[in-house]
Order: C-alpha cells, then sequence, then structure tokens
C-alpha cells in the first residue's frame, strides 16, 4: 500500500505542478513510512516541503496555498496528531466552500496514517474516522489494499474539495497485488463489493477488511454460507445505495470496524440500513468492533482489537439468529 | 523622525566547564564532592541503561524508543537543582532526569515495553510521564506552576523540558504567553539536539537562537552549552531562585546532540552526515565531568571500574524486575476509563472475558 499511495503522488506531481507535498519529515527522509520516497529528489524542495514541527501550521498553510489555487497533499505524520489541525479541518476546510457561496474552495488532502496492531506508542494507534466524518463539507476515504489506495490517492487529489485520506498503517506492507500501468480514478463516494453472496453481508473497511476475508473463509469452510463482503473505502459520503442493495438481498448483516463501539462508522451504516432495509431484514444488523476504552499501551493492545475469531462470532451469531 | 529603538535585548551564552577541561572560577557553581560524585553517577547510569535499553530493543525484548546518548549532561545538570517540593515535567528524551527524580529503571522500560505500568511511579511525587505529545506538557507545566503560585507554595517550582521541534508547536507559544503573564514560576529547559527527526534547525526556524524565543513573550532566555554539566546546573539553579523570588519563568536552551537515532525506528543516515555526529561524539558530557574528576583527584580508573559494574549490577536487577515483577489482568484497560466503569463498560468488560477466556497477562 506503501507503493500504491507513492505512486499516485508521483504520478499526479507529473501531471499537475500545481500539486505538492508537505509535513514533517516527507522530504529528504522521504517520510517515516516512506510514502513520500522519491519525491523530494524528483520535483525538490518547493514542491516537497520539510515543514516545521507544526500540526495547525501544517493545515492552515495548506488551507491558504489552497485557496490560492495550488493543490496541497498535506501529511500528518500519525492520526494521533492530527487533532492539534482539526481547528482548520472544521473551522475552514469544511467551510470556505459554504461561507463564500463558492467563491473559495479548500481542494486539498490531509493523509494520515492511523490504526492500531504495530506495537507503537500511545497516539499511534487510534481509529477516529468517525471524529473526521461527522464534519460536514469533509470527505473520508479509506483504502484496503495497494491498488485501490493508488486509485483512491489519485482521486482525493483531483477532488474539488477536502479529502481526509486515512491510511491503516497495518496493511502499509501486509501484501502484494498488481496495480494497472495506468493511472485509475476511483469514484468518492462508491464502497466496493468484494464478494458476493446472498445469506449474509459483512460491511467493513481499511485493516479490518483482510481479517473479515480470513473470518468468512473459516466460515463458508465450515458451513453453506454465502457471505457477500463490502468494502466501504469511503466513510463519507457514504455509498447508502450499495448497502441497502445487498442488505435487502441477504437480510443479515454485521459491520465490522476497528474504532470503539459506541458513535462510530458502523452505527452510521446501522442508521442507513434502517432508513432502507428494515423490512428486509431476519437478523439485527450485528457490531463487530473495539471497546469504548481509550487504546491500550502496545502490549495489551492486541487484546482488544476485534479478531478474526470476534468476526467469526458476530457472522455465525447474525446467521444463526 | 529619527527611528528610536523601542527596545534592546541581548542572549547570553553560559559555560562554566570547557571542552578542554577548562574551569571559569567566577561562574563554577561550587558543587560539593559529593554532588559532583552524584552527578557523575547520574549520568553514567544513563548512558549505561540507554545502551541496554537500545540491546534491549534489538533483541525484541522492547519496544521502540527514543534513545538520549550525548545529552546527559543537559538531562542530569538541572536535576541536581531540584528539590522535592518542585515538580518535574518530561518530554521523551530526558532518562537521565527521570532516573535523578528517583523514577526505577523498571519503570521506565516498562513504559517502552508498552505497559502503562510504566507511568505509575509509587513514592515519587510531582512527577508527570513521559509526553508523547509534542509540546503539549508545556502548558501543563504552566498549569502547574500556576497552581503552585495559588496555593502559596513559594518553595516550590516547575522544571520542564522539550526539544528543539517542539518550540514550533502552538503549545509552545501558548504555555511561554500564558506562564509569563502568570508570572508562574517554571524553568522551561529546550533540549536543542539540533535534530527533530529529520529536521534541522534551519528548517524548524528563522531564528539564530532558541533562547530568544522566550524574549518575545518577556522571559529571560539564555543559552547554554548543555554538554556542560556545571553550566546546565547553574542555570536552573539560578532560573529556579528566580522563579522561587517571584520573578516568573526562564527559558534555557540547552545545545547540546543527539549522537544516536530518533527512535529505534529511524535511519538517521538517510538525512545527516556522520561528520558533524563525530563532532559532536568527541564533546562528550561524561568525558567532560570525569577529566574535573580526575583533575580533583576525586576519580580513577579502579574507581570508574568499579561504578560501571556497580551500574551493571544495578541495571540487570531492573531488567529483571521488568520481565518478571509485573502481572496484571488482561481487562484492566477497563478500570480506569473514568473513576468509576458504569453499567455499559463493564457489560463490555464481561464480553471482553468472555471472548478472550479471562486470564491474566504476563509482562
Ligand atoms: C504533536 C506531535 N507531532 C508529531 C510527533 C511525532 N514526533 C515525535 S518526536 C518528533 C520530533 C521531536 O523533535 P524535538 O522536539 O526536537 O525532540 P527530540 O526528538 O529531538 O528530542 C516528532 C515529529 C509527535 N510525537 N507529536
Ligand atoms: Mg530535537
Amino acid at each position: 500500500m506503501v507503493q500504491g499511495i507513492n505512486l499516485a503522488l508521483h504520478e499526479e506531481m507529473q501531471r499537475d505542478p500545481k500539486v505538492l507535498v508537505m509535513g514533517q519529515d516527507v522530504g529528504v527522509n522521504e517520510g517515516v513510512f516512506r510514502v513520500t520516497a522519491g519525491l523530494h529528489a524528483k520535483f525538490g524542495e518547493t514542491r516537497v516541503i520539510d515543514t516545521p514541527l507544526a500540526e495547525s501550521g501544517i493545515l492552515g498553510t495548506a488551507v491558504g496555498m489552497a485557496l490560492a489555487g495550488l493543490r496541497p497533499v498535506a501529511e500528518m505524520q500519525f492520526s494521533g496528531f492530527s487533532y492539534l489541525a482539526l481547528g482548520h479541518l472544521e473551522g475552514h476546510c469544511s467551510r470556505y466552500r459554504a461561507r463564500t457561496h463558492g467563491a473559495l474552495s479548500v481542494p486539498l488532502v490531509l493523509r494520515m496514517p492511523y490504526g492500531g496492531g504495530v506495537r507503537a506508542l500511545e497516539h499511534h494507534s487510534e481509529s477516529r474516522e468517525a471524529m473526521f466524518a461527522h464534519l460536514p463539507g469533509i470527505k473520508v476515504v479509506i483504502p484496503s489494499g495497494p491498488r485501490n489506495a493508488r486509485a483512491l490517492m489519485t482521486a482525493a487529489i483531483q477532488d474539488p474539495d477536502t479529502v481526509v485520506f486515512m491510511e491503516p498503517k497495518h496493511s502499509y506492507r501486509a501484501f502484494r497485488e498488481d496495480v494497472p500501468e495506468e493511472p485509475e480514478l476511483m469514484d468518492i463516494g462508491k464502497a466496493h463489493v468484494v464478494q458476493e453472496g446472498s445469506e449474509l453481508t459483512v460491511i467493513t473497511w481499511g485493516a479490518m477488511l483482510r481479517k473479515t476475508l480470513e473470518a468468512v473463509s473459516e466460515v463458508q469452510a465450515k458451513r453453506e454460507a454465502s457471505v457477500e463482503v463490502i468494502d466501504l473505502l469511503s466513510i463519507s459520503p457514504m455509498d447508502t445505495k450499495t448497502i441497502a442493495k445487498s442488505v435487502r438481498k441477504t437480510g443479515r448483516c454485521v459491520v465490522v470496524q476497528e474504532a470503539p463501539r459506541s458513535f462510530g462508522t458502523a452505527s452510521e451504516v446501522i442508521a442507513r440500513i434502517n432508513d432502507t432495509a428494515l423490512m428486509y431484514l431476519e437478523a439485527p444488523v450485528g457490531r463487530v468492533a473495539s471497546f469504548d476504552i481509550v487504546t491500550p499501551y502496545f502490549a495489551r493492545e492486541q487484546n482488544y482489537f476485534p479478531g478474526v475469531e470476534d468476526i467469526r462470532r458476530g457472522m455465525i451469531k447474525t446467521l444463526d439468529y | 523622525m529619527p527611528l528610536k529603538n523601542a527596545h534592546k535585548f541581548t542572549v547570553p551564552h553560559l559555560q562554566v566547564l570547557s571542552e578542554k577541561g577548562t574551569l571559569d572560577k567566577k561562574l563554577d557553581p561550587g558543587l560539593s564532592e559529593t554532588q559532583l560524585l552524584r552527578l557523575y553517577r547520574a549520568m553514567t547510569l544513563a548512558r549505561e541503561a540507554d545502551q541496554r535499553m537500545l540491546r534491549l530493543q534489538r533483541q525484541g525484548r522492547m519496544g521502540t524508543f527514543s534513545p538520549s546518548t550525548g545529552q546527559e549532561a543537559a538531562a542530569c545538570g538541572p536535576m541536581l537543582a531540584l528539590s522535592e517540593r518542585d515538580w518535574l515535567v518530561p518530554a521523551f528524551r530526558e532518562l537521565g532526569a527521570m532516573l535523578m527524580r528517583g523514577v526505577p529503571l523498571h519503570r521506565i522500560l516498562l513504559f517502552w515495553g508498552g505497559w502503562e505500568e510504566g507511568n505509575v511511579f509509587p513514592g515519587v511525587e510531582r512527577t508527570l510521564p513521559i509526553a508523547v505529545i509534542v509540546a503539549s506538557q508545556i502548558p501543563h507545566a504552566a498549569g502547574v506552576a500556576y497552581s503552585l503560585k495559588y496555593r502559596g507554595e513559594k518553595d516550590a517550582a516547575v522544571v520542564c523540558y522539550f526539544g528543539d521541534g517542539a518550540t514550533s508547536e502552538g503549545d509552545f507559544h501558548e504555555g511561554m504567553n500564558f506562564a509569563a503573564v502568570w508570572k508562574a514560576p517554571v524553568v522551561f529547559i529546550c533540549q536543542n539536539n539540533h535534530w527533530a527527526i529529520s529536521t534541522p534547525q534551519e528548517k524548524q526556524t528563522g531564528s539564530k537562537t532558541f533562547a530568544q524565543k522566550a524574549i518575545a513573550y518577556g522571559i529571560p532566555g539564555i543559552q547554554v552549552d548543555g554538554n556542560d554539566p556545571l553550566a546546565m546546573y547553574k542555570a536552573t539553579r539560578d532560573a529556579l531562585d528566580r522563579a522561587n523570588n517571584g520573578e516568573g519563568p526562564t527559558m534555557i536552551e540547552a545545545l547540546t546532540y543527539r549522537v544516536s537515532m530518533h527512535t529505534t525506528a529511524d535511519d538517521p543516515s538517510k538525512y545527516r552526515d556522520t561528520a558533524e555526529v563525530e563532532v559532536w561524539k568527541s564533546r562528550d558530557p561524561l568525558i567532560r565531568l570525569r577529566n574535573l574528576l580526575n583533575e580533583r583527584g576525586l576519580w580513577g580508573e579502579e574507581k570508574e571500574a568499579a561504578l560501571l559494574a556497580e551500574i551493571k549490577g544495578e541495571i540487570d536487577a531492573e531488567v529483571r524486575i521488568y520481565e518478571h515483577g509485573i502481572e496484571a489482568r488482561s481487562d484492566i484497560a477497563f478500570d480506569h476509563v473514568f473513576a468509576s466503569p458504569g453499567v455499559e463498560l463493564e457489560e463490555q468488560r464481561a464480553a471482553f472475558l468472555e471472548s478472550r477466556g479471562g486470564g491474566s497477562t504476563n509482562a
């Protein structure tokens, strides 16, 4: 996935001189995860900016650049530090277009690695996508693999509004996947049906997709069950149509999220099922999630994230209801 | 009308014990033999513990951590000036300061090993845990200092550490400004180790020194040779005296160097020249202090060997506690979200225990 995002950054910077990359250690050091590898060498320090250590400054100046016609791709070194920039996200990115009736807008991408499972320090493991998605005027996308990461990043850079691009760092180097020669452009707001099925819909995103697929094949190995898997890809806007179509067909659904259980994206998915497919349900929609706790330090962290076994159990419960 | 000078300022630079071993008699804070030996021991312990942590990390027995080798004078010198009444508000690269405070090494190992137990310091008061969010501890320090003033604790102040990179964050500005407006008793120590991961000073700030930033807030700023333990002690002593006299905050810029990597996940060869590192290695603060002790007849090879052996034994014992000493319930994360968990969290705890089969995990 690191390479997929990196490829999109190279292609977009090549294509459009208005695109630039900025953040802490993104230039000479090529990013702490090497997502910006090769960019500084190729495009130089005016287009690949090693910024001072200030998240609010990074997003605030990116807003200014975007208002003046550039297309900054700003990095938060870890999502856990992005909250220092929330003021600009809520106060300006989300509302400049509305504030000026379209005269001004903020077309920028705010990239950030997020999520757990890499034995990192405090503030390096959370999944707070719902927090960003709650802001009207902000799009939030999450890739799950190298190919869709590249296509989503390309789309995010070309999008006329602010896109928060959250990178599940557990999947950064998790697996290989071929990407096509030519850049692909993903439709932001469209989910992907990863596998089709007729008895149960499992909806997830980010690093949870791999775990979900594992759980699905375990369940399918043990019993006849036709499972449909949806990779959300875009948290906001959310692809209600694809969700509704699937749940109307299967009548059963489980939502899997890495984030804490309450007030999250899963809750929103369930609300939309309620709006569009309630009468088709044969079981309450299940939720497999983390707990409503402060993410424990990494010695205990793994214990608290939803694992394959939790997902398997959640699926069985909903199937047997 | 001719331009007048609205304000003039200077930024002093303090060095007491030069690299060559010359002691400035006028500036010498006159530390006793016991104090000098305590300081040397603390710095040596910090160095040896740092090296051991590097090995533990490499062996997979501890997580990623930020080494502080080369910064022992900046971390330990100030601590010699602190009393138990003073508060310590650290960043994350002050191993020596934490140890001098009395935080046992195994607690620090627990922190970097991924256990919250590493933030609990039984018997050690007025000490905040490591701050991972860069600069966030600076306003906290100002708030703690206000509380001292509020309670009329004239004999106490706060010592707050942060790095050169931290000065770019809004929290630095806001914390310094509040402290100045409140004339709060706080000593800000900026460890300028020349790098914030891969970012050098000239990409971090347009200022020639970090110390001069203080002046804009109405706070005296002083640049100190951060590899000179006597200068670090003296600057902190003077700043604490000012704080205790009700004169408000001081900022100390400790000029030092991160001779090791940013963290064990970092590869400094990507962004800096080894020649620069070699120059700073030759300015080792331990050697500087050891030479002074030698000169005064307080030290020698035998004593050095004995100290290293003693410290090794101490570290071995702490590593053993770290690896075997903590037993904790697996569901402990539910205990401390709130003062009392409440119904929902208790339900989630029960579900957690059922799904995970209960039991405990060992550190
Ligand atoms: C708010 C915030 N942003 C980014 C990071 C990631 N990070 C950790 S340490 C560091 C550099 C800190 O540099 P400096 O303040 O000079 O301290 P040093 O590491 O040199 O001791 C960065 C960018 C963080 N921990 N907190
Ligand atoms: Mg630094």
